[in-house]
């Protein structure tokens, strides 16, 4: 069976947005390699990976959904509390608390989503501030559950697979957490691609004509949401897991103003930007902190006021043979 | 072309910490200092990155034939980084000692991994009571709140205070310091007629002041952490709780002496109990405190900075010991007992639980030279922390 002309042709069009460029190959190929090439810097390269993870998420909402948003470490959070309690009182399987860290991280973002389906950006912006607020203040006020701001100690969590237990060098995490995240990458890669994420997109573009076309926007919009609250809720768990130690800062608000600047560094809406973003944001950040611990803040103040003033587009225009080449840049 | 050079912008990031980590002599001991440099406890960090400096600078950077180096790390008061750091110092920098932890969290997510790198974590700030009890690798050089806290329930019972208020930050060290001043005096006979705790981040102290002015108590009770007593002691001028007949009382945290030059006459005679005053009147504390206002214009050491000083004293003290062996046990096993006259006057590390016994003194804000300060007027000499509940 044959399609007709225009729909052959979009199919064609789709098509090829969805096929996997070689730097795609080159930018996991550097992440694997860096497993066996640069050893002594798991540590911090463990943390990349997962603030990537909580970028990809972060990604998924702001640059397909269209959703602004001031408090996703609310998910980030929930995630990294439930990873942690499953693991002290359940389960010290890695898998197993993440798939908690997932679960709990989704079921606090459908709950939440319907509160972002009416209003402006800034009502959205406020709301999602509000609930990651309000779960900051729970946690902190649980204390018998989550330690309150003494923190939450005593995770023993087991090897992963059963087989690979965690060293205080970082290897396993590392490899362990950049496991999860291209995992989770090439689903987040299928499902944009998909007539689902398709359609989310559309709706960011222009939600009128989405709904004139018979896109079900809120039920997308709720969906997309949710989808990446399991997202960020696994980044918390991975951070739960791979520190053993939870603290009432993995709800702050500087959590979620961070990921914001990582996607404000990377680029939105092309799934890589916030991992490019993590990357850059926390070596930078690492860098600076130690050539000056006292006023690094202001470098990377410096750096990203010149950024959106020179505009990302117009380094990405210098870089545009690379921009080009990875999948739904424009 | 343009990818190449991104990448090799990328790789040079990349290989750009390691660097760092390249060169490592055997005949130097390096100490990883890991501090609250920037956010909310940022002046903690500051105080004792100071003292560190100084007291490198009056001691020189040798010791027992060994070259010491400090590694100054921020960690933003954020747990999971301050894990992150400590375990890059230890991996990468072979630190052999981890020093700094300006908050409870920070010296808790530490605790595990200096126990299992066995390498000796020295408390400078962090004061909630169970921090030493998570490692044996863990000394502490500041103080416990109930410490600090017992003596002026103490001293609030036997100057005519039948009734108190507490009010604290509502954090583990507050908890801590309530709980030990209800302990200790209500056994003496005193009742609390309010217990009250403020949110740690932003809080608005005005309304449980106004709670206090019409429970109307003899005396009400303060914690809040080394940063926020300004705040609070503005609000306590303005609520007028003297005025009212409320005697304000507090652990020396409230009147820091960074913050106590601006807090004004309001907080003029206001009782408080803590292990340091920059007007403690010994020899050692004179030449500490001009050095230290020598070294760093416009900043008056607190107690954050003695803590830092005395951790660096102690570390120096370990490795001579230790004959410049940097082997955790050994050193950890050199510090407990260690006693020394510290500018705070003298203290000693209990063996048992490797926490600091020290004098904790009764101090009354005075203008001394135009400048307010804590003037100690009585003092309890070797004061081992306490236990939780203040008995």
């Amino acid at each position: 069976m044959s399609l007709p002309e225009p729909a052959a042709d979009a199919a064609r069009l789709l098509g090829r947005r969805a096929r996997i460029r070689p730097a795609e190959w080159l930018f996991w190929a550097l992440a694997f390699a860096a497993l066996f090439l640069l050893p002594e810097r798991h540590l911090i390269l463990n943390s990349i990976a997962v603030q990537a993870l909580f970028a990809l998420s972060y990604d998924l909402v702001l640059g397909f959904a269209g959703i602004v948003s001031l408090g996703h470490a609310a998910f980030f959070g929930v995630g990294a509390y439930a990873a942690g309690l499953m693991t002290k009182f359940v389960t010290g399987d890695p898998l197993l608390g993440l798939a908690a860290a997932g679960l709990a991280g989704g079921v606090v973002g459908f709950a939440s989503s319907f509160l972002l389906l009416r209003g402006s950006d800034l009502t959205r912006l406020m709301v999602s501030l509000g609930v990651a607020l309000i779960l900051a203040e729970i946690a902190n006020k649980a204390a018998w559950l989550t330690g309150g701001t003494d923190g939450f100690s005593g995770m023993a969590v087991g090897p992963v697979l059963g087989r690979y237990a965690f060293d205080i060098f970082g290897h396993v995490a590392f490899a362990y957490s950049l496991c999860v995240l291209f995992v989770l990458f090439v689903l987040a890669r299928i499902v944009v691609h998909s007539p689902f994420g398709l359609s989310v997109t559309a709706l960011h573009h222009n939600p009128l004509r989405a709904r004139a076309v018979g896109v079900p926007v809120n039920r997308r919009l709720v969906a997309m949401y949710t989808f990446a609250a399991i997202y960020a809720g696994i980044a918390g768990g991975l951070l739960a897991q791979t520190t053993q130690f939870v603290s009432l800062d993995v709800l702050d608000f500087n959590r979620s103003a961070d990921v914001l600047l990582m996607l404000v560094i990377g680029g939105t809406g092309y799934l890589y930007g916030g991992m490019i973003g993590a990357a850059l944001f926390v070596l930078a950040q690492d860098q600076l902190a130690s050539l000056t611990p006292q006023y690094w803040h202001f470098w990377i103040g410096l750096a990203l006021v010149v950024l959106t003033l020179v505009g990302r587009e117009r380094f990405a225009k210098r870089l545009g043979a690379f921009a080009r080449l990875l999948p739904g840049a424009r | 072309m343009h990818r190449r050079t991104m990448l090799k912008g990328l790789g040079a990031v990349a290989s750009l910490p390691l660097l760092g980590s390249a060169a490592h002599a055997e005949d130097t001991v390096k100490i990883g200092l890991i501090l609250p440099m920037t956010g909310q406890s940022a002046s903690t960090g500051k105080q004792i990155d100071a003292a560190v400096k100084l007291f490198m600078a009056q001691n020189g950077d040798s010791v027992a034939g060994k070259k010491v180096q400090v590694i100054l790390k921020d960690d933003t008061g954020v747990a999971d980084v301050t894990k992150r750091l400590a375990q890059e110092l230890i991996v990468n920098d072979k630190v052999a000692v981890l020093a700094g932890f300006g908050l409870t969290p920070l010296a808790l997510a530490v605790a595990p991994l200096a126990t299992q790198a066995k390498v000796p974590e020295i408390v400078m700030a962090a004061a909630t009571t169970i921090i030493t009890q998570k490692s044996p690798y863990i000394v502490r050089t500041s103080c416990t709140l109930p410490q600090t806290t017992v003596p002026l329930a103490d001293w609030a019972a036997k100057n005519g205070i039948k009734t108190v208020v507490t009010l604290v930050s509502d954090y583990g060290p507050g908890i801590d310091a309530a709980k030990a001043f209800k302990g200790r005096f209500t056994k003496a006979g005193g009742k609390i007629t309010g217990e009250l705790t403020a949110p740690l981040r932003n809080p608005e102290f005005a309304p449980f002041l106004q709670k206090v002015r019409d429970l109307k108590p003899d005396a009400l009770f303060l914690f809040v952490p080394s940063g926020q007593g300004a705040a609070l002691m503005k609000q306590v001028a303005e609520r007028e709780l003297t005025k009212a007949g409320i005697k304000v009382i507090a652990t020396g945290d409230v009147t820091d002496d960074d913050q106590l030059p601006d807090m004004g006459d309001s907080v003029l005679g206001m009782v408080t109990t803590h292990f340091y005053s920059a007007a403690h009147p010994s020899p050692e504390n004179k030449a500490f405190v001009a050095a230290f206002e020598k070294a760093n214009p416009k900043m008056r050491p607190n107690f954050m900075a003695v803590g830092g000083y005395d951790g660096m004293h102690l570390i120096y003290e370990a490795l001579k010991k230790t004959g410049g062996k940097t082997d955790g046990t050994a050193l950890v096993d050199a510090m407990k007992g260690a006693s020394w006259t510290s500018v705070r006057g003298p203290v000693k590390i209990d063996p048992a639980t490797r926490e600091i016994i020290q004098t904790v003194y009764v101090r009354k804000v005075e203008k001394v030279d135009g400048q307010l300060y804590n003037i100690e007027f009585d003092k309890i000499p070797d004061v081992v922390p306490p236990s939780p509940d203040g008995n």
